[in-house]
């Protein structure tokens, strides 16, 4: 459904692009992520006709969009980071006004009635747009992406501005156009992507640096497993029988988890719990909680990032996220 | 494209601007006819048109301001470059739009031609030649406005930046009597937009001026569309 192959860009002399490449289905929903000026915003602009690339191509549902922008515009829906608002039009008279500039041929009233209520915006219908807060203000910007109907959905940080109960309101929203609809969105909250993506890629530097299905970026993304392990009995002897465990790569003292015990992380290179409940049972030391530390994306996201750009500014604006 | 036509429109009445350049025409349209016909007892309405022709130099960039500026300033602009319509049809709308308003304010003159009917005998095809050659005037002002608004984000900027145009536009000629060198000066003459309008004023409509405001009017469309289109590429 979306093509995109070898984007660059350059702003000026900064390279923003570094030949950026990936394919997306019909029905897939792919999370775009990176820190801050990793170059998210700028594919999307490009996906979407607003920026024009140095070199590469775009295409969507086979359609070049640099070759034939009306048609490939037609299949596209875009919520750009600011969301195109003007604030001197009522919510309504603003809906309306996209409805024509799209060219939609479907029943005005009904089709921007059945998107308000999607969105949630009904009841602000009439109020002039500079009047509204920040979150009905992102939901109307989601409202004129939805006009028309199109298939392809670009939105660029969607949930910003939103309040907790919203933004759950609006990821669900997300998974069930993802339904009907081709979607890439952008975001900085890795929980966001994790729940509401099928794939994800990470971009750094206008890098594509991670291109992945979510399950496998969270699950096996790391080439070691972690146990968490509660042991009744000392601390020393206890971690030295661990350690002498096949396949273990690497015991981390815990602390003590409660009197009398110690807790214990544990690394190895592959499925070793049997093992260990053998050994601790054979010195006589109780195990009272052994559990699989699963990798959260968060994890592998960092890792991907600062493994591969160890620089102080990387740091903070990760932690940023 | 009528989509953005009515919104363009629409926009200059949701602010104080379309009000306040209505007003300000037809205030000064209306004192210059006080003091140019009704006072000195005549039909004659060449003097009105003429002394317009400084107002507009005003009016027109207040008009075109925020055309394009404020769209990139509120990053509307995302909303139309990445909608199915075409650049050079954005320009379109916006320039009509524009160009709506500008013959809105001429609709003065019409109104003073029937106060002038009622008092007296107005002639009608002078006062129909002038509302066009201003028009036609205003068109080519309003291009070189939305040009300049193209840009700049800043519509303050871009309204400062078009006056000082237009004025300097309107000093060619005053240029050309101090400068006694013939080439020179036939080129002038040939750039002189108030020369031109004066003869409209005074009832002469020849083809070649009204070609030479729709050529700058040309001109100046092309150019924005270009500035537009080049921003994508930057």
């Amino acid at each position: 459904m979306i093509k995109v192959s070898n984007l660059t860009k350059y702003y000026v002399r900064n390279k923003a692009l570094d030949n950026v490449s990936f394919s997306l289905k019909e029905g897939e929903i792919l999370g775009f992520l990176g820190p801050n000026g990793a170059g998210k915003s700028t594919t999307m602009n490009i996906i979407t006709g607003y920026l024009s690339s140095d070199s590469g191509d775009v295409e969507i549902d086979g359609i070049n969009i640099l070759e034939n922008p009306t048609a490939a515009k037609k299949k596209i829906g875009y919520l750009p980071e600011v969301p195109p608002l003007y604030n001197d039009m009522t919510v309504k008279a603003y809906l309306e006004f996209i409805f024509r500039l799209k060219k939609v041929r479907l029943p005005m009233k009904e089709h921007i009635n059945s998107i308000c209520e999607k969105v949630r915006i009904t009841d602000v219908r009439e109020r002039l747009i500079k009047s509204l807060s920040k979150g009905y203000r992102q939901r109307v910007g989601l409202a004129q992406a939805l006009i028309g109907d199109p298939p392809v959905l670009i939105l660029d940080e969607p949930t910003v501005g939103l309040d907790p109960q919203q933004i759950i309101e609006i990821r669900r929203l997300i998974r069930e156009l993802g339904k009907k609809h081709t979607i890439i969105l952008s975001s900085h909250l890795l929980s966001e992507v994790q729940a509401v993506c099928d794939k994800i890629l990470i971009i750094n530097k206008g890098r594509i640096v991670a291109d992945e299905l979510t399950s496998s970026l969270t699950g096996t993304g790391s080439s070691t497993e972690k146990l968490r392990l509660i042991v009744e009995g000392r601390k020393q002897q206890v971690q030295s029988v661990l350690q002498k465990v096949d396949g273990v790569v690497k015991v981390t003292d815990m602390g003590e988890a409660e009197k009398g015990c110690c807790e214990f992380t544990v690394d190895s290179r592959r499925d070793v719990r049997r093992l260990i409940f053998r050994a601790l049972a054979k010195t006589d030391f109780s195990i009272l909680e052994m559990s699989p530390v699963e990798q959260s994306l968060e994890d592998t996201y960092l890792n991907i990032i600062t493994g591969k750009n160890e620089t102080k500014e990387e740091a903070t604006d990760v932690s940023d996220i | 494209m009528s989509a953005i036509f009515k919104r363009e429109l629409g926009s200059y009445f949701t602010s104080p601007v379309g009000y306040a350049v209505l007003a300000a025409f037809m205030f000064f349209s209306g004192i210059f006819f006080y003091v140019q016909c009704l006072y000195t007892g005549t039909t004659n309405m060449s003097g009105v048109f003429q002394s317009m022709f400084f107002i507009v130099l005003f009016v027109i960039p207040l008009i075109t301001m925020r055309s394009f500026a404020d769209d990139r300033k509120n990053k509307t602009d995302q909303a139309l470059l990445t909608a199915p319509v075409s650049v050079p049809s954005v320009v379109i709308s916006k320039f009509l739009s524009s160009l709506f308003i500008f013959a809105l304010c001429l609709l003065s003159f019409v109104i003073e031609g029937v106060a002038l009917t009622v008092l007296a005998k107005a002639d009608w095809s002078v006062i129909i030649g002038n509302v066009f050659g201003m028009l036609i005037m205003g068109s080519a002002f309003i291009t070189i406005g939305l040009f300049i608004s193209s840009l700049t984000e800043s519509s303050i900027v871009a309204a400062i930046i078009s006056f000082v145009v237009n004025v300097l536009i309107s000093l060619v000629d005053t240029i050309g009597y101090t400068i006694h060198w013939a080439p020179l000066n036939s080129v002038l003459s040939v750039l002189s937009f108030q020369g031109k309008y004066n003869n409209f004023a005074l009832g002469l409509i020849s083809l070649s001026d009204v070609v030479f405001f729709i050529t700058v009017s040309c001109l100046f469309l092309f150019l924005t569309d270009r500035t537009v289109e080049r921003r994508r590429w930057m």
